[in-house]
């Protein structure tokens, strides 16, 4: 049984390999500027989608205020520059761990409740944080704060035109949140983390700690979260709370993991593969008119998925498993 | 600082938190009924917003009298919603609690956009019609007449929630909440009941929208905006209590008016959050919440 997981889990990472160096290869044939910029926010957001499963899929504490993080990491790595003339491939790291930070004195208090009164309470934090800081003048409140170009340089993540450096930049983050839930799911953590979501009270019978395991996870979630949104800021070179704190943006940063699949390794990724692409097409496609088909058809593919496939849509690909499970 | 400015402060909180409390007792109803969390209730508000401006924009109707037409017309939405996706999402085998979150937003969004489709996406208000504008003054204080109406109408349907209660269809609801299993024996349709739920729920956001067109600006984000309090609301009063919901939506309304009045307007909802958390902080399950 032992051998067959440590089989399963060797699979996987070469699965993970092959996939990897298949989106390595998109630029390849991929040269219209606008393709890369779809995937390169695709592949940003399976990374994001990622760390908030760690949290919200592996350990079950459904968060609906990632945005906070996502906006914390963003503004750390871009005043650490602006102010300081810290490079972002460091504020990247600063960004990350104070998110993380952020992550923990949250979790502190709101580990407390469970259910819907801590996905309720996560929203609360999230509002308050993008309410401060539209009206937070150092960080240029509503304003927001625009990263100048100072010339093409790899250790400031700036490129003139070219999409190409950054699709490599989001793809190593992405994949360093996939190893990290990766390795995650086969440590000590893993399986606390799938005992508190399963049933708590099993979980502390057997000498798991709740609220340390929560706190665990929450300040991996967050940090992961938090260089991911130093990436965006630095990709988009401009950022504002509308943008980068503003409650919808934790829903689309959970969004793909729920419906590629919560708590498994491609979920998030799959879930992103469909759902960016359609957000992004039928927006400029459909949204140019300002008239709402665009999120017509998002709401209702949303809940379309939903229904349809509650255990994600990572579901569909889980046929060529079946022989290997033993019946239950 | 005089008394008059005190008591023109709190009057404004507490005319804004019967309209909360209305809000927020539509979510609450359907959370205590059936575990879900509605995240599209501030679209359902938003839609009766609309419906009352569309019927405005034809022949000028005054809201008022709208308010019973609406307030059917969202009692069947809320129970179509129930049939057509929230039945549904009830008997997934797999991840309930995210589907049920994520149907309700989808439907926000679908919501959201398909108004945008129909009116555009700029603020609309309804003006001239027979309250807009007239205030009474009581002792000094102020009142303006929409907002009287509003709250007056919204404590009026708060009651008539309280006397469903104790109605024998209420009785059957309290059943269907307490054990939604066993209700089936004693022959009690839990799928008509937690339909019934839905359209009491849509129908009280419904009516609450109605009288909050009457000195709201209309717009394709209102509902947002409304949401996040009415979540808050309820989390404060405690999941499933209507008690908690009146309390709790008053106490937010207060919070909401002195901070604006003695802090800074665009961060009353700072202090309207921060008081939730503190309570939350000392009681978990909310002031009136059952465990």
């Amino acid at each position: 049984m032992a051998n067959a997981i440590v089989k399963r889990r060797r699979q996987e990472l070469v699965v993970g390999g092959v996939v990897l160096a298949g989106l390595a290869l998109l630029p390849v044939p991929i040269k219209d500027v606008y393709t890369q910029n779809l995937i390169i926010i695709t592949v940003l957001f399976a990374g994001l989608a990622q760390a908030w499963n760690i949290l919200g899929g592996y350990c079950g504490q459904i968060s609906l205020g990632h945005a906070l993080y996502f906006g914390i990491g963003s503004y750390v790595s871009t005043l650490l520059y602006l102010k300081l003339g810290i490079p972002p491939t460091l504020g990247l790291f600063a960004a990350g761990i104070v998110a993380g930070a952020a992550a923990l004195l949250i979790g502190w208090p709101c580990f407390r409740l469970s259910g819907h009164y801590y996905a309720i309470a996560t929203v609360v934090v999230g509002e308050i944080g993008y309410l401060l800081f539209l009206n937070w003048d150092f960080v240029g409140g509503a304003t927001g704060v625009f990263i100048p170009f100072k010339g093409e340089s790899w250790a400031e993540l700036q490129f003139k035109t070219a999409k190409l450096p950054y699709h490599f930049v989001v793809l190593a983050f992405a994949a360093a949140t996939w190893l990290a839930a990766f390795w995650l799911e086969g440590s000590r953590w893993g399986f606390a983390w799938r005992a508190v979501k399963d049933d708590v009270v099993a979980a502390r019978s057997l000498g798991v700690n709740i609220f340390a395991s929560k706190m665990a996870a929450a300040a991996l979630s967050g940090g992961f979260t938090g260089m991911g949104g130093a990436l965006y800021a630095q990709y988009v070179g401009y950022i504002d709370p509308d943008s980068v704190l503003a409650g919808h943006f934790s829903i689309l940063i959970a969004l793909p993991a729920v419906l590629g699949g919560v708590g498994t390794l491609w979920g998030p990724l799959i879930g992103a593969a469909v759902l960016i692409p359609a957000s992004e097409l039928s927006r400029s496609y459909l949204g140019g008119s300002g008239r709402g088909v665009d999120l017509m058809l998002y709401g209702g593919l949303i809940v379309l998925v939903a229904l349809a496939r509650p255990q994600g849509l990572v579901s569909l690909f889980n046929w060529r498993r079946k022989s290997d499970v033993p019946a239950a | 600082m005089t008394a008059a400015h005190l008591l023109q402060v709190a009057a404004g909180g507490l005319l804004m938190g019967l309209v909360y409390a209305l809000v927020a007792a539509g979510l609450s109803l359907i959370f205590g009924l059936m575990d879900v969390v509605n995240f599209a209730h501030g679209e359902l508000m938003m839609l009766a917003m609309y419906a009352v401006f569309a019927i405005w924009a034809i022949n000028g109707t005054d809201p008022l009298l709208l308010l019973p037409i609406v307030a059917v017309l969202l009692f069947g939405i809320g129970i179509a919603i129930y049939h057509g996706l929230i039945a549904r999402a009830l008997s997934v085998q797999f991840n309930r609690g995210m589907v049920q979150i994520f149907v309700t937003f989808g439907l926000a969004i679908f919501i959201r956009g398909a108004c945008q489709f129909v009116w555009g996406g700029d603020f609309k208000s309804i003006t001239g019609h027979w309250l807009a504008g007239r205030t009474i003054e009581l002792g000094g204080v102020f009142l303006p007449l929409p907002q009287m109406a509003a709250s007056a109408i919204c404590l009026a349907a708060f009651a008539g929630l309280l006397a469903i209660g104790r109605t024998e269809f209420g009785r059957a609801l309290e059943a269907t909440r307490e054990d939604r299993d066993a209700v089936a024996l004693i022959g009690i349709d839990r799928n008509r009941i937690f339909a019934l739920g839905w359209g009491l729920g849509a129908g009280a956001v419904g009516v609450a929208g109605v009288m909050l067109a009457g000195f709201y600006y209309v717009g394709p984000n209102v509902g947002a905006s409304f949401a996040v309090i009415a979540y808050v609301t309820v989390a404060l009063g405690g999941f499933g209590s209507m008690l908690g919901a009146l309390v709790a939506g008053i106490l937010i309304g207060e919070v909401e008016a002195f901070t604006a009045a003695f802090w800074e307007p665009s961060l009353k909802q700072v202090g309207v959050f921060a008081v939730y958390l503190a309570v939350l902080m000392l009681r978990p399950r909310g002031l009136f919440g059952r465990l």
